[in-house]
């Protein structure tokens, strides 16, 4: 039971943190809106194209704002220098990383319920009745997502580059996942039943555990030099 | 026998570059020993080391008597590090920092204890402000805390003076020579002979990822201390021997 305390209060911490701050939300926020208006000027608003390619972009504007989001998370505790603080409490590591993996998946969820407005908004599209479709794909594909995100980010907040660094680690290993939600995201938008999305949801759900279970396993490595 | 850091022949490599050349090193529980050394010597990895951070090359280890492979969550458990950094979270008040490390610490009566160590270092005014706005004073004042909120055996200082001013760093004094209530151990490293020299029970030399002198404090004057210091600077061990 004691991990389940420790879980909360690694949780607690990070939204308390963050809800004095409002720094990581704001900016995570902003980038992502960035990319729509971007795109919004490419393609004519309520053209054929633009619903074509309109869940590829809103899962650009999703993993430039979750990259991002992931780049910081760790920097929170480089800031007050609490990876170290972490890693001395007697917190099992696995905990240690699912209760990071908690918070960058609630900010990126957030977040990504900050941004779909906008995008229904651009791209002329009426969601409302699509949302609980939208928001189970969002929720398996940011799962999966921030799971190996966490894991690189914690990698790569001990490396000197690691701006640079998250991107090119993360982003290769991730294809999986957004091609499936990029897929599953664009079906919905067409209006299509959710059975036939089904396949992909499969996928997204077979991504998430092995991301998941890998990441759980080999988080210890990584913090520990 | 009663020891409560027991090391010998520790090694760490980092890539080509040794930083820790075989150390060997017993402390009783209860004794206050200060390793002084140069930049670059190796005392910040060996604190990191014996506080389970980073993994030995080579060597044993054991801390109370636990072998630092198979015990490392029950070794944190009873040890204590405070650095030059804090380790807080900058948006959060001493309360929350506190709350927040002695939840993941599973502590017992916590805010009662979280009272009295604000008291104890002089915070209890400032319990609802966020950290951001504390001097570099206060913040490793809040620190001390820290370290000390789970009572911890063993307590590992490295250069906890840097960016204190006079008065801080004499405070900082002070409240270091309370710590050692009961049978409390403590290792302090710092290049820093001025702080250093006042207080604890022996002293050793570090230079070059190597240990090269140690003995009891009232044994050595300070000026003769002084020379030997920087003789085993200048002659110790080169980097790429
Ligand atoms: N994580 C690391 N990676 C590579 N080299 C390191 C790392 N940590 C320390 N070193 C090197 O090990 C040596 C000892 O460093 P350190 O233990 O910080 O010395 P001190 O604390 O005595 O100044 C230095 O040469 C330093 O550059
Ligand atoms: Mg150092």
């Amino acid at each position: 039971m004691g991990f389940l305390i420790q879980l909360r209060v690694l949780l607690w911490k990070d939204l308390l943190s963050e809800l004095r701050g409002k720094e990581l939300i704001s900016m995570m926020a902003f980038f992502g809106l960035l990319v729509l208006v971007i795109f919004n000027f490419a393609f004519e608003p309520g053209s054929a194209e633009a619903a074509h390619l309109g869940s590829g972009i809103l899962w650009v504007a999703f993993t430039f704002a979750g990259v991002l989001g992931l780049n910081r998370s760790f920097l929170l505790e480089k800031e007050s220098e609490g990876l170290q603080g972490l890693l001395l409490s007697p917190v099992d590591r696995g905990v240690l990383y699912l209760g990071k993996l908690g918070g960058n998946f609630l900010f990126m969820l957030l977040v990504e319920a900050l941004i779909l407005p906008f995008f229904a908004l651009f791209f002329n599209l009426d969601l409302w009745l699509l949302l609980p479709q939208l928001a189970l794909v969002a929720i398996l594909s940011t799962l999966g997502f921030t799971a190996v995100g966490t894991l690189f980010a914690a990698m790569s907040a001990q490396a000197k580059s690691r701006e640079l660094l998250l991107p090119t680690l993360l982003l290769p290993i991730v294809v999986p996942v957004i091609v499936a939600a990029v897929k599953s995201t664009g079906q919905i938008l067409e209006g299509r039943p959710l059975a036939e999305v089904a396949q992909w949801l499969k996928l997204l759900l077979a991504f998430d555990l092995l991301y998941l279970v890998v990441s759980f396993l080999i988080f210890e490595y990584v913090v520990e030099e | 026998m009663d020891w409560a850091i027991q090391v010998e022949q520790l090694t760490k490599s980092f890539g080509h570059l040794l930083a820790l050349r075989g150390i060997d090193l017993r402390l009783r529980r209860g004794k206050f020993l200060t390793i002084f050394g140069p930049n670059g010597a190796g005392k910040t990895t060996l604190i990191r080391i014996l506080s389970t951070l980073l993994r030995p090359t080579a060597g044993r280890i054991e801390i109370l008597g636990m072998d630092l492979r198979d015990a490392g969550e029950e070794i944190r458990r009873q040890i204590g590090v405070l650095s030059h950094q804090t380790f807080l979270y900058n948006n959060l008040t001493p309360m929350e920092n506190l709350k927040f490390y002695g939840t993941l610490y599973g502590l017992d009566h916590l805010k009662e204890r979280i009272e009295l160590l604000l008291e104890q270092v002089g915070l209890e005014g400032r319990r609802n402000d966020p950290v951001r706005t504390f001097s570099r004073g206060m913040q490793q004042r809040l620190a001390i805390a820290r370290t000390l909120l789970h009572d911890p055996q063993v307590v590992f200082l490295d250069e906890p003076y840097t960016g204190l001013d006079q008065h801080a760093a004499r405070m900082l004094e002070g409240l270091l020579g309370q710590m050692r209530s009961g049978q409390r151990t403590i290792l302090l490293v710092t290049h820093n002979l001025a702080r250093g020299l006042g207080m604890g029970d022996e002293v050793a030399i570090q230079v070059g990822g190597r240990i090269l002198y140690r003995e009891e404090r009232g044994k050595i004057d300070p000026a003769s201390f002084e020379e030997r210091y920087f003789h085993c600077v200048e002659e110790g061990p080169a980097w790429d021997s």
